[in-house]
């Protein structure tokens, strides 16, 4: 059995980010598990640029984002085992995991960071009726194929759902030669950010229809094609727009969802709208000393905030190894008003002495509305915004000051105002 | 070469009968028109055991069924294919259909259907707390189960070709002459000649007595709609839970799977296509509605697919089974529909003796091992037993599926097997890789390649099921 101070599973932005800032903070022995064969996740197949923006101030590709963090890794002296998969950790924080080289594994670690990241929502989960035929894959399935294989997975386009990826694949796809008909999505507004939809579709004439989707595919050995139809307002299909389009490839861009697998079984309470574990303002979740962080906590549309918010985890883990941070623990609650769908953290512990920024994402589209943080009844805060959107993740900002005033019997909400 | 027996399609039924025709001296065929073993309905039906009480006294489905259900858990064991001996419960909503369930019980008696008992609300609700608040009383069929029917088919296939059977695959029967005693047919991968011919074609099977001048084979193709939940919810109920048979079959039940799924389905719709497994909106609506009616927290939200299967119904309502009236060389195999499965093991027997028997003093095969050959699963491994299965191989330390644990060393086995993958489908079914939550979204792409490596091919030429379901096109620019 190994022994270590800190175990990051997931070797991605958010792992990286988290492992560096715990080093940084003192942390002696920590070790990064990675499933894949190279540090970096997600972000390896990521070939476009806009990452870094926020971060480091300027415009990077996936792999280059991912790049620099590599390198910081490389540069300390935490252990790294990639091609690794964690299969279970135990209720006393052991945990097991199984590569090639070493054969079955047994850690025992004082913290965990649990960064897993997400993965996609799969056909199935969508209730497409119709064949089973090849062509129809998720959107990040297409992007390893196309970037990282160099194989092209289709060449007639649809694409369900306009999440980032999908809109990035239809450029991608586009840029590739492969005809691009049309992105569907369920939803009267993108769940994706504005700038994709702009770069990504306006710029390439790549139609966008709004409260569409695809009701049936067709072909039984390769994908020949799928109907689509316009929802009404209680998102079901109107049979009379009903549309028969030829393609080979259907895309599906249709949510992710947290990888909290390993997060279940050792018991740790999940927030039903996240997806994600229910987490204090370091990103503590409920079973001591494991932490959470990136999309495997709530699904981030930005790396930049996967990154910072990581480092909330790394402080969160170290201060916990090394027994520094507040020395009293008085949770409060934090509380979705008004559209507003989930709050990230769950809870705060208002004795900690800092400021703490807590994460949003409102339910449907706002326009002209405020954004007002509530604390006992009182009004901390209202903030002007022009737009808020479901894809695009919000903050606000609780003070430190008003944190110090809380009791265990106080109550934190976040809401909006029209 | 000329065979003794050829074995027209490799479902369930065309498996068994190989393995089963694999005890005795003789040259056998296994002939299949698509790329893989299990390709009709072998893949996609309800996976359930039954007990024996449905069929009418005095059928083959009713004989054979209870014979079948009696042998599925020793044949299952011998080829390590997962069974669970769950029990049935047909349940009644009303004293109308507790009217139904003795008249199923009454008939199970009669049918020699052991372990049967008519069942109280309460006690119901007791065994299956889960179940809806106005079930009246139950038929508990305690010899009923689950199997994973594939994987019956795919270990039946295996063991066959291990005791000598040839497995032929993308070999699709075009016509059939026969010759001095003899049938010469022509398929897709050339000349086969055969003594005799067991037709068991499935919803093709008419198809194929055709080619001799038979057209006593009369079939209905019924399509039936299913999900499967996640494994979240799969203890939903622990018997497989059906409502009240009408006379378009057992209707929608709700039971767990093998693998610890919630299944839940089948619709029944008569159609025209022999190979349209497409779902339809109609169908899924149908499924959510009744399942619901038995257990009203079941949720397609949990769902991680959906699937469609197709039954190969006899007009004359039971198995056709038997000598053909025009050629007695050739036995039929068709109307398999439920409890086909079933009965398959009992139907093995039943047509390897009619072939024995026609034969004449066919010697025993006396090298015969009808255990299957060693299936490493690394996610039933106990620590022990994963560090040494990656120490000889250390393949078995690689996860590539894994939302269900499956391993690069049990995917180049499940390619490597006796009759083995060739597809990613084929490794689904074999491995379970690419059956979990995420649906083959991180992993499909690594199985496509170690299926490309394995086979000495470029990933482009690797299907997802055979024929032209290719995943991948040219290289990019």
């Amino acid at each position: 059995m190994l022994n270590y101070d800190l175990v990051v599973v997931g070797g991605g932005p958010a792992g990286m980010a988290a492992a560096l800032k715990a080093k940084e903070c003192g942390v002696e022995k920590i070790i990064i598990l990675e499933r894949a064969e190279t540090l970096g996740g997600i972000l390896e197949q990521c070939i476009h640029t806009g990452f870094g923006l926020h971060y480091f101030g300027e415009e990077l590709s996936g792999p280059e984002y991912a790049a620099k963090f590599i390198a910081e890794v490389a540069e300390t002296d935490i252990d790294v085992k990639t091609d690794t998969m964690v299969l279970d950790i135990s209720e006393t924080n052991l945990v097991t995991a199984v590569n090639k080289a070493d054969g079955l594994l047994k850690i025992q670690a004082k913290a965990i960071v649990l960064a897993m990241g997400c993965r996609e929502r799969p056909r199935g989960a969508l209730e497409i009726a119709g064949t089973r035929a090849s062509g129809i894959m998720t959107a990040g399935t297409a992007q390893k194929y196309v970037n990282i294989d160099g194989y092209m997975p289709g060449k007639k386009v649809v694409i369900l759902g306009s999440g980032d990826i999908g809109l990035i694949m239809a450029r991608r796809m586009t840029l590739e030669g492969a005809e691009v008909k049309v992105v569907c999505e369920l939803m009267p507004y993108s769940g994706g950010l504005t700038r994709n939809i702009v770069q990504c579709l306006n710029d390439f004439n790549i139609p966008l229809r709004l409260s569409t989707t695809v009701v049936e595919t067709h072909g039984k050995d390769r994908l020949e094609g799928v109907t689509i139809a316009q929802v009404d307002e209680h998102l079901q299909p109107i049979e009379s727009t009903k549309e028969y389009i030829e393609c080979d490839t259907l895309m599906l861009s249709v949510g992710l969802i947290p990888e909290n697998e390993l997060t279940k079984n050792v018991g740790i309470g999940i927030d039903r709208i996240t997806n994600g574990a229910v987490v204090d303002e370091m990103r503590m979740t409920d079973h001591p000393g494991v932490f959470a962080c990136g999309n495997v906590l709530h699904v981030h549309d930005l790396v930049d905030y996967v990154t910072l918010e990581s480092q909330i985890a790394g402080e969160g883990a170290a201060n916990y190894i090394l027994g520094k941070g507040s020395k009293e623990t008085v949770y409060v609650n934090t509380t979705t008003g008004n559209g507003v769908r989930y709050l990230v953290p769950q809870r705060v512990n208002i004795k900690n002495e800092n400021d703490v920024k807590l994460y949003f994402r409102v339910g449907r589209i706002f326009k002209n509305a405020k954004v007002v943080l509530e604390c006992d009844g009182e009004i901390i805060s209202s903030k002007k915004k022009v737009k808020l959107a479901p894809g695009e993740m919000e903050n606000v900002i609780i003070p430190a000051a008003t944190l110090a005033k809380m009791t265990k019997d106080s109550s934190i909400v976040v809401r909006v105002e029209e | 070469m000329s065979y003794d027996v050829a074995i027209i399609g490799a479902g369930v039924i065309g498996a068994l009968t190989a393995r089963e025709l694999s005890k005795y001296r003789l040259n056998v065929a296994l002939l299949e028109a698509t790329n893989d073993v299990a390709m009709g309905a072998s893949k996609a039906n309800s996976g359930i055991v039954h007990a024996g009480f449905d069929a009418m006294p005095g059928t083959l489905k009713a004989e054979l069924n209870v014979k079948g259900c009696a042998m599925m858990p020793e044949l299952c064991k011998t080829l390590s294919v997962p069974y669970k001996n769950n029990g049935s419960l047909v349940v009644a909503f009303s004293e109308e259909e507790m009217e139904t369930v003795k008249e199923l019980y009454n008939r199970g008696i009669k049918n020699g259907v052991p372990h049967m008992k008519i069942i109280g609300k309460d006690e119901l609700k007791a065994m299956e707390p889960n179940l809806a608040d106005n079930v009246c009383g139950a038929l508990d069929a305690q010899s009923a189960g689950i199997v994973c029917p594939y994987e019956l088919t795919i270990a039946a296939t295996e063991n066959a070709v291990t005791n000598g059977v040839e497995f032929k695959r993308n070999c699709k029967v075009t016509a059939i002459d026969f010759n001095n005693g003899e049938f010469t047919l022509a398929t897709t991968a050339g000349e086969v000649k055969a003594k005799y011919i067991i037709d068991a074609a499935g919803a093709h099977s008419d198809e194929i007595a055709k080619m001799i001048g038979d057209e006593s084979v009369k079939l209905v193709i019924r399509r039936g709609e299913y999900f499967i939940l996640d494994k979240a919810v799969g203890n939903t109920v622990s018997h497989t839970v059906f409502q009240c048979p009408t006379k378009m079959g057992k209707g929608i039940l709700v039971s767990p799977t093998v693998d610890g799924n919630l299944l839940i389905g089948p619709t029944a719709e008569d159609i025209e296509d022999k190979d349209d497994t497409s779902t339809t909106p109609e169908g899924l609506k149908t499924v959510k509605t009744f399942s619901v009616k038995s257990c009203p927290s079941v949720s397609t939200r949990n769902a991680i697919t959906s699937f469609s299967g197709l039954r190969a119904h006899p007009v004359s309502d039971d198995f056709i089974l038997g000598p053909s009236k025009v050629n007695a060389q050739f036995i039929h195999a068709s109307g398999i529909e439920s409890p086909g499965l079933s009965s398959a093991p009992a139907i093995a027997e039943y047509l390897a003796d009619i072939i024995t028997k026609a034969m004449g003093g066919v010697e025993k095969n006396g090298s015969f091992n009808g255990v299957r050959h060693d299936v490493f699963r690394f996610r039933h491994a106990t620590d022990e037993e994963k560090k040494a299965a990656i120490e000889k191989n250390p393949a078995y330390g690689r996860i590539i599926c894994r939302c269900e644990t499956i391993t690069e060393g049990e995917i180049v086995d499940a390619i490597k097997a006796p009759a083995g993958a060739r597809d990613v489908d084929g490794v689904k079914r074999r491995t379970r890789a690419g059956m979990g939550r995420c649906q083959g979204g991180f992993c499909g792409s690594k199985v496509v390649e170690i299926l490309a490596r394995e086979l000495g091919t470029e990933v482009n030429t690797i299907t997802k099921f055979g024929g032209k379901s290719n995943i991948l096109f040219d290289k990019t620019k």
